[in-house]
């Protein structure tokens, strides 16, 4: 049992990105307001680039530019991946942003398009509208 | 990673997350999610990806807010939770 404390304790990163994860499942199912709705889901979108981004970084590392390359004048130096923060979440993750804004931005218009018939922004009374007509 | 900035950064974007739901105005929800958003590129700049902080910075802080507010004037402040 006494292994798995520091284990716990030094990914503090992964439990922040739990709890923001269900911060944002929360809103996305209990809150009663389309636009709470719509800032939960991108909660927890950005929870899911923080985990990804947690698995490159480490400590110590610097970022995923070479110094001194090949190519500098310097010879064939040595290039130490170790000492390097691992780029390739990184790049998954830029996608990831671009998707999350577009799919807030076609949100957003739905939610302009649903004020505009039923002039409100809540659940209950646009289902209770539904249900009247 | 500077661990001491991290988990400050990190106690600061979970309280800004409950604040933008829990706030009872829909623009006071798009400000403090747009706070989010820049504590979120702070993060990542502390974590070494520096790429997607500046696209976080640009694109999620900067257009998302200005998507928010705009859909915010279109349609109403008012909620109920």
């Amino acid at each position: 049992m006494e292994e798995y404390i520091p284990l716990l304790l030094t990914k503090y990163n992964y439990w922040v990105y739990i709890t923001l994860m269900m911060i944002g499942l929360w809103a996305m199912i209990a809150k009663n307001n389309l636009v709470k709705k719509i800032v939960g889901m991108n909660i927890f979108q950005t929870a899911i680039i923080l985990f990804y981004v947690s698995i490159g970084a480490k400590y110590g590392g610097t970022i995923p530019i070479i110094q001194h390359g090949p190519g500098h004048g310097h010879g064939a130096a040595q290039i130490k991946a170790l000492a390097y923060i691992n780029p390739l979440p990184h790049v998954l993750m830029l996608t990831a942003i671009v998707v999350s804004v577009a799919t807030l931005g076609v949100a957003l218009a739905l939610v302009i398009k649903i004020h505009r018939r039923h002039r409100t922004l809540e659940e209950d009374e646009i289902l209770e509208q539904l249900r009247e007509s | 990673m500077i661990w001491q900035i991290d988990l400050a950064v990190l106690l600061l974007v979970v309280i800004c997350a409950v604040g933008a739901l829990a706030v009872k105005d829909l623009m006071g929800a798009a400000i403090l999610f747009g706070a989010y958003s820049f504590l979120m590129c702070i993060l990542w700049a502390v974590m070494g990806a520096v790429d997607v902080a500046f696209t976080e910075a640009s694109v999620g802080a900067g257009v998302s807010t200005v998507f928010f507010v705009a859909a915010v004037f279109r349609t109403s402040r008012r909620t109920k939770d």
